[in-house]
C-alpha cells in the first residue's frame, strides 16, 4: 500500500515538471490567440529557439541559469515580436486559414533555418545544477524539478500581476475582448499585439531552457512535439483563457506522468489526444470557457 | 470645430456616405438623424479614424484628421461612445473606466474625473467591483459614457444611446447628455429616436441613405411637415 502512495507521489512530482513546461508554452499560444485569434504554431519552435539562447548562453558566454534564462527570454520576444510583424501582420484582415498556413510556414522556417545555422546534430546542455537528489519517503525530488517547478510558478504569477494590474495588461485584455472598442480608448492596437507576442514568446523560452536544463538535451526539432502538447492543453483548459492554459498545462503533465508510471508510457501521446477529443466533445470551449451573452 | 467638407466613404463595394457636410460648433448639441442604414454610425466611425473617407475632409479645430490614427484622435479630444455601448465585459466597471483615461499620464486629474463620472451615475460606484458584462442595459450604457468622458474629450461622440433602453432609462440619459453639455463638452449625437433627440439638440442633420437631405434649427426641424412625417410618426 505504501509502495501505490510513493508511486502516485513519484508521478505527480515528475507531472508538475513536466506540466510546468507545457503550461509556459501553452501560455504564449493561448495568449496569441485571444488577441488576434491565430494558432500560432511556430510558437513551440520560438521555445525551440529560446533553448539555443539558453545553450549558447551557459557554454559559449558562461553564464549561470538566471541569467541564461533572460538572455534566452529577450532573444525569443525580439523574435516574437518580429514574427509578428513580418509574417502575420500584413496577413490581420486575410482569411484566418491564410494566417494559419502562414504559421505553419514559420515553423518549418525556423524548424529547418535552424538546422541550417546550428546543425541538425543535438547539442548537450552543460550542467546548469547541482544533481543533488532528496529522497523524501522513497519519492525521489531532483534539483531540477524544484527549479522547474518555481521558475514557471514565479512567471506565472509575474504574468499575472502583468495582465491583471499593468497598463499594458488591460490593454491586452481589452484588445482581446473588443479590437474596435479598444481602438475608441486610444490604445495602439499594434504595439498591444506585439507586446503579447513579445510575453508569450519570452514564456515560451523559458521553456525551453527549463526543457534543456531537465531533459540535457537540445536539437531544432525540438518544439514540435511539446509544441503540439501546449497547443492541445490550452485547448483543454478553454483557448485564449490564461488560468486555462495553466490548468491545461499542469493536468496534461500529471495525465502523462501517470500514464507512463502505469507502464504504459508509449500510449502517453494518445491519452493526451484523447483527452482532448473527449473535452472537446463534452465541453467544446475547454474546461474554463464560458460564453459571454450580449446584453440588451 | 469639427467640419465634414464633402466625404465620401465606402465598405467595399458599397458607398456608405455619399459626400455629407456638416458642422458642429464649441459649445453645441448636434444630432445626426435618420432611420437604419442612413449612414449615421458610419458617420461617427470615419471621425473617429475607424473608417478612412475616399475623399473628402475630417477637420477638427483647423487640423484634418484623415490620416491620423484613431489613438491620436483620442488624444486630440475626440471619443465616442458606440452604439451597442461595447463596453469591456470581462472587466470590471473600475478598469473600464481606467482604460477610457488610457492615454493621460495626470493620476490626479484621472483620479477627479472618476468621482466626476460617479457624479453623474451613482449607479457605477454601487458597482464599481462588479463585472461590467453582468450589468444591465442602462448600466451598461452609463458605463460606455462614463468611460468616454474619462478622456476628457472636447467633443464627445454618442452612437445611439437610447437603443433598447426603457423609456423612463432614456430620459434619464438625456437629461446627463444635456448635463455633460452644460459643464462645457460639444456633442454630436446619432439617434434613431428623433423626437428625444431633437428636444435637446440645438442644431440637426437629417440623413438619408448616405445623404444630408435637411438640416437646421432643432426646435423649426421638429416642428417641419418633412420631420414629422417621415421620424416622428406624424
Amino acid at each position: 500500500m505504501g509502495n501505490v502512495t510513493e508511486q502516485v507521489l513519484q508521478q505527480i512530482v515528475n507531472g508538475l515538471s513536466l506540466g510546468s513546461i507545457y503550461a509556459l508554452v501553452a501560455l504564449g499560444y493561448t495568449m496569441v490567440y485571444g488577441i488576434i485569434k491565430l494558432i500560432n504554431f511556430a510558437h513551440g519552435d520560438v521555445m525551440m529557439v529560446g533553448a539555443y539562447a539558453g545553450w549558447f548562453a551557459t557554454t559559449t558566454l558562461h553564464l549561470s541559469f538566471i541569467p541564461a534564462l533572460l538572455i534566452a527570454m529577450v532573444v525569443s520576444a525580439i523574435l516574437g515580436v518580429l514574427i509578428e510583424r513580418i509574417a502575420y501582420k500584413p496577413l490581420r484582415n486575410a482569411t484566418r486559414i491564410a494566417s494559419l498556413i502562414t504559421a505553419i510556414g514559420v515553423s518549418f522556417f525556423l524548424e529547418y533555418g535552424g538546422m541550417l545555422v546550428v546543425s541538425p546534430q543535438m547539442r548537450t546542455y552543460p550542467p546548469v545544477f547541482p544533481d543533488t537528489i532528496w529522497n523524501v519517503g522513497g519519492i525521489i525530488i531532483k534539483y531540477g524539478d524544484i527549479v522547474m517547478i518555481l521558475t514557471s510558478i514565479i512567471l506565472m504569477i509575474l504574468l499575472h500581476v502583468i495582465v491583471k494590474y499593468s497598463k499594458i495588461g488591460k490593454a491586452m485584455r481589452a484588445v482581446s475582448f473588443d479590437n474596435e472598442a479598444a481602438l475608441l480608448m486610444g490604445i495602439n492596437v499594434n504595439n498591444t499585439i506585439s507586446a503579447t507576442f513579445a510575453i508569450g514568446s519570452a514564456l515560451a523560452a523559458a521553456a525551453g531552457v527549463l526543457m534543456g536544463v531537465y531533459f540535457n538535451t537540445i536539437n531544432p526539432l525540438m518544439g514540435i512535439i511539446p509544441g503540439l502538447k501546449a497547443f492541445v492543453a490550452a485547448v483543454l483548459g478553454g483557448i485564449g483563457i490564461i488560468p486555462g492554459a495553466m490548468v491545461g498545462g499542469f493536468f496534461l503533465g500529471l495525465t502523462e506522468s501517470f500514464v507512463s508510471g502505469l507502464g504504459a508510457s508509449t500510449w502517453r501521446d494518445a491519452v493526451a489526444f484523447l483527452i482532448l477529443i473527449l473535452v472537446l466533445i463534452i465541453k467544446p470551449s475547454g474546461l474554463f470557457g464560458k460564453n459571454i451573452r450580449e446584453k440588451v | 470645430m469639427l467640419v465634414l467638407e464633402d466625404v465620401n466613404v465606402y465598405y467595399g463595394a458599397i458607398h456608405a456616405l455619399k459626400g455629407i457636410s456638416l458642422e458642429v460648433n464649441q459649445g453645441e448639441i448636434v444630432t445626426l438623424i435618420g432611420s437604419n442604414g442612413a449612414g449615421k454610425s458610419t458617420s461617427l466611425k470615419t471621425i473617429s479614424g475607424l473608417l478612412r473617407p475616399k475623399d473628402g475632409k475630417v477637420m477638427f479645430k483647423g487640423a484634418d484628421l484623415a490620416s491620423i490614427a484613431p489613438q491620436t484622435i483620442v488624444a486630440q479630444g475626440i471619443s465616442q461612445v458606440p452604439e451597442g455601448r461595447r463596453v469591456f465585459a470581462n472587466m470590471t466597471v473600475i478598469e473600464n473606466l481606467e482604460l477610457g483615461a488610457y492615454l493621460r499620464k495626470d493620476k490626479s486629474g484621472i483620479k477627479e474625473d472618476m468621482k466626476r463620472v460617479y457624479e453623474l451615475f451613482p449607479r457605477l460606484l454601487e458597482r464599481k467591483n462588479q463585472l461590467s458584462g453582468t450589468l444591465s442595459g442602462g448600466e451598461q450604457q452609463m458605463l460606455a459614457m462614463g468611460r468616454a468622458l474619462m478622456s476628457k474629450p472636447q467633443l464627445l461622440l454618442l452612437d445611439e444611446p437610447s437603443m433598447g433602453l426603457a423609456p423612463i432609462l432614456v430620459k434619464q440619459i438625456f437629461s446627463i447628455i444635456k448635463e455633460i453639455n452644460a459643464s462645457g463638452t460639444t456633442i454630436l449625437l446619432v439617434e434613431q429616436n428623433a423626437h428625444m433627440a431633437l428636444s435637446i439638440a440645438n442644431r440637426a442633420y437629417v440623413l438619408e441613405t448616405g445623404k444630408i437631405v435637411l438640416s437646421g434649427d432643432a426646435k423649426q426641424l421638429a416642428a417641419s411637415e418633412e420631420v414629422r412625417k417621415a421620424y416622428l410618426g406624424g
